[in-house]
C-alpha cells in the first residue's frame, strides 16, 4: 500500500500543488516555515480524517481562502483508491473514498494505516504517565475491540467510586456495602485490562529492543517495563487494603489507572538520564515497533511519517534508520529535513529508491531524478 | 436577558425555561402562545398542573404514579402478582405496557444508583422490593433497567440483596443496544426481549 499522488488546494500554506511520490522513501527538504510538516499533515488527514497538529479543521484552510481540498490516490492491493477530504468554511467536512461519502469518519480510520513520529512525541518519555497509557491503549484498541469497552467501563466505574468517596467525606458517613458494589465490578475489569497490557508489553518489548539496538549500533542497553500495582498483587485486596487512604484522598489510589511504562537507559530512567539523541532514538524505536504490530494486524504496511526525526541524531544513526526503513519489511516513508546536505549524504551511503522534494514557501520542486 | 417589557412575562418565561429541553427562545414561544389562548383554557392548563402536584399519588405497592392508593395495574385481578418487573421510572412502565407482552406487575425504583448524582441505594425503592420477596409474594423478578454502568450497578446490587432468597432473577434480553434507554427501544424489540428474558448472570459478563 502506498500513496501515489497528492493534490492540495488551499491547505495551510499551499495554494495548489500536485505531487507524485516514490513507493519507497520521500524527503521534503526546506527551511523553517516552508510547509514540510504541513505536507505530512495532509497525508495524516487522509488516514485519520483530521489534522495531527491543529484540531480546528477550519484553521487548516489557507488564510483568506474559503475552502481546502486534500486528495490522495493510493495503490492498495494493486487497486487505485481515491480519497477526498474537503472543507468549506462553516460547513461539515466531507470525506469520501472512491467518490462515496462516509457517514461515520471512524469507519475510515485504519483503512490506510499510518504511523507518525513527530517532535511532540518526546512527551511519551518526558510527560506524565497518562500519555504512556494512552500510547499503549491506542495500540491495543486497534486489535482488541473488547479492550476499549472494558477500559471505558472501568473508567466510568472508578469515576463513580470516586464520587462515592467524596459523598462519604461530605456527609461524614461510610457504607462498606455501597463501596463494595463498585469494587466488585472494578476488579474483574481491572484484571482483564492488566492482563491485556502485560501481554502487549511482552510482545512489544523484544521488537522495540531489536529496533533500538539497530539504530544505536548496539551502543546502549534500553529497558521497557510495565509497571502496575496489580502485578503480583490481588486487586481486590489492594482496594480493600487502601480503603482508609482512599477515603482520605477521596480518590481511588490503586488500579490500572495508575499503570505506567518505565523506560530505562543502561539501568537509569530515560526521562532524566537520556540525552536528546537517545530519547529521540527511543521514540523512533517505539514507533517502529508500533509499525510492526499494526502491519501484522492490518495486513498492510502502514505509511510512516518522520517529522524532523534526524535533528539531534548523529549521521551514523541517521544512516541506520534509512537502512532499516529501506528494507522490504517497511513500506512507504515520508521524511522532513531542513538540511539538504544531510539527506544527500545519507543516500550516497545507503542506496535506496527515493525522491527528494524541495519545499519552498508553498511551492514544491523535485530535486533528484 | 433584561429585555422583557414586563416582569410577569419574564417570570413566566423563566418558569418554562426550567423544563428539560426548553431554552429561552422556546419558552418565549410557549408563553406568547398561552397569551393568545382564551382565559378559560389557560385557567384549565394552570389548574391541571396544580392538581397534578397536589393530588398525585404513588402506588403503595409498586411506587408507580397513580390516582389511587393502589395503581390500576396492581389492582387488576388477572395480572400475575408473583412476577415483578423492576424498572427505573414510569416511562419504562409505559414502554413495557405498550408492548402488550407482559402480564406481571412492576416495581418502580425511582432512579438508578449513581454517586455522581448523589443517588445511593437508600434513595431508591429497594427495601420495599426486598420486603416483598421476604414475604414470599414473588416468584420471579425481571430486571429491566437501562444498560449503562449505573443501570448495571443497580441490577448487581439488587441481585446481591436477593441472593439468599429462593426466586428466579432474570434480565431482559440484551438485544437492546448498550447504553440505550428502555423508552427509546421499539415495541417489538422490547416485547421480544421481555418474553425471551434470560437468567441474570452478573455484570460485564
Ligand atoms: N491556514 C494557514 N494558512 C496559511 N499559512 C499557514 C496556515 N497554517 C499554517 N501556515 C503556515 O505554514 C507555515 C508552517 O509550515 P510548516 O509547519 O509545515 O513548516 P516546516 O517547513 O515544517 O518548518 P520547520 O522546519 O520549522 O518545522 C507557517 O509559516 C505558517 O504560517
Ligand atoms: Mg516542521
Ligand atoms: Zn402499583
Amino acid at each position: 500500500m502506498y500513496l501515489q499522488k497528492l493534490l492540495l488546494t488551499n491547505f495551510k500554506n499551499f495554494h495548489e500543488v500536485e505531487i507524485e511520490f516514490s513507493e519507497k522513501i520521500n524527503c521534503f527538504v526546506g527551511n523553517n516555515g516552508m510547509g514540510k510538516t504541513n505536507l505530512l499533515d495532509a497525508i495524516y488527514y487522509l488516514s485519520f480524517c483530521k489534522s495531527y497538529f491543529n484540531l480546528m479543521d477550519s484553521q487548516n484552510i489557507k488564510h483568506n481562502e474559503s475552502f481546502f481540498v486534500i486528495q490522495g490516490t493510493y495503490v492498495k492491493d494493486d487497486n487505485s483508491e481515491n480519497v477526498y477530504c474537503g472543507l468549506k468554511q462553516n460547513q461539515k467536512k466531507q470525506f469520501k473514498l472512491n467518490k462515496k461519502e462516509y457517514s461515520r469518519l471512524a469507519d475510515h480510520v485504519g483503512y490506510f494505516p499510518l504511523v507518525i513520529v513527530s517532535p511532540d512525541d518526546s512527551e511519551i518519555i518526558i510527560g506524565g504517565s497518562e500519555i504512556r497509557r494512552k500510547f499503549v491503549d491506542s495500540i491495543i484498541s486497534q486489535y482488541d475491540k473488547v479492550y476499549l469497552d472494558n477500559l471505558i467501563n472501568y473508567n466510568k466505574l472508578v469515576f463513580q467510586r470516586n464520587s462515592l468517596l467524596k459523598r462519604f467525606a461530605e456527609s461524614r458517613t461510610y457504607n462498606k456495602e455501597n463501596l463494595e458494589i463498585w469494587d466488585e465490578q472494578i476488579v474483574p475489569l481491572g484484571n482483564e485490562i492488566h492482563k491485556k497490557r502485560s501481554e502487549f508489553v511482552d510482545n512489544f518489548k523484544p521488537v522495540f529492543e531489536k529496533y533500538y539496538k539497530f539504530i544505536s549500533l548496539n551502543n546502549e542497553k534500553v529497558g521497557l517495563e510495565y509497571n502496575s500495582q496489580l502485578s503480583g498483587n490481588d486487586f481486590k485486596k489492594l482496594l480493600s487494603d487502601n480503603v482508609e487512604k482512599d477515603r482520605m484522598l477521596q480518590y481511588t489510589s490503586t488500579g490500572i489507572h495508575k499503570d505506567d511504562l518505565v523506560f530505562m537507559f543502561d539501568g537509569f530512567p530515560a526521562k532524566k538520564f537520556g540525552s536528546q539523541g537517545q530519547q529521540k532514538s527511543f521514540i523512533i524505536a517505539l514507533k517502529l515497533a508500533q509499525f510492526d504490530l499494526l502491519a501484522e494486524i492490518k495486513k498492510f504496511k502502514p505509511v510512516i511519517l518522520f517529522d524532523d526525526v534526524f535533528d539531534k541524531l548523529d549521521h551514523l544513526r541517521v544512516e541506520q534508520i534509512i537502512k532499516l526503513v529501506s528494507d522490504n519489511n517497511f513500506g512507504q516513508i515520508f521524511i522532513t529535513d531542513t538540511e539538504m546536505q544531510r539527506i544527500n549524504n545519507v543516500f550516497e551511503k545507503v542506496k535506496s529508491e527515493h525522491k527528494i522534494f524541495n519545499v519552498d514557501n508553498g511551492a514544491i520542486i523535485m530535486s533528484n531524478v | 436577558m433584561n429585555t422583557f417589557s414586563s416582569k410577569l412575562l419574564e417570570d413566566a418565561v423563566n418558569q418554562f425555561a426550567k423544563l428539560p429541553g426548553v431554552g429561552k427562545k422556546t419558552a418565549i414561544r410557549y408563553v406568547l402562545h398561552i397569551l393568545k389562548e382564551d382565559n378559560v383554557q389557560v385557567m384549565d392548563f394552570g389548574n391541571t398542573i396544580m392538581r397534578l402536584r397536589e393530588e398525585i399519588k404513588f402506588c403503595k405497592n409498586c411506587h408507580n404514579i397513580s390516582d389511587n392508593e393502589i395503581c390500576e395495574i396492581c389492582s387488576t385481578n388477572s395480572r400475575d402478582k408473583s412476577l415483578v418487573c423492576v424498572v427505573e421510572d414510569i416511562r419504562d412502565v409505559i414502554a413495557i405496557e405498550n408492548t402488550n407482552q407482559y402480564n406481571g406487575i412492576y416495581h418502580v425504583l425511582g432512579g438508578v444508583i449513581s454517586p455522581m448524582d448523589g443517588v445511593g441505594p437508600s434513595d431508591l425503592n429497594i427495601s420495599t422490593l426486598i420486603d416483598k420477596v421476604r414475604n414470599r409474594e414473588i416468584k420471579e423478578i425481571v430486571l429491566a433497567l437501562k444498560t449503562t454502568i449505573e443501570g448495571d450497578t443497580t441490577c448487581f446490587y439488587i441481585f446481591k440483596k436477593l441472593k439468599e432468597y429462593e426466586l428466579n432473577v432474570s434480565t431482559i434480553a440484551r438485544g437492546i443496544a448498550i447504553g440505550d434507554e428502555l423508552e427509546y427501544t421499539d415495541e417489538i424489540t422490547l416485547g421480544k426481549s421481555i418474553i425471551n428474558r434470560v437468567p441474570y448472570s452478573g455484570v460485564h459478563a
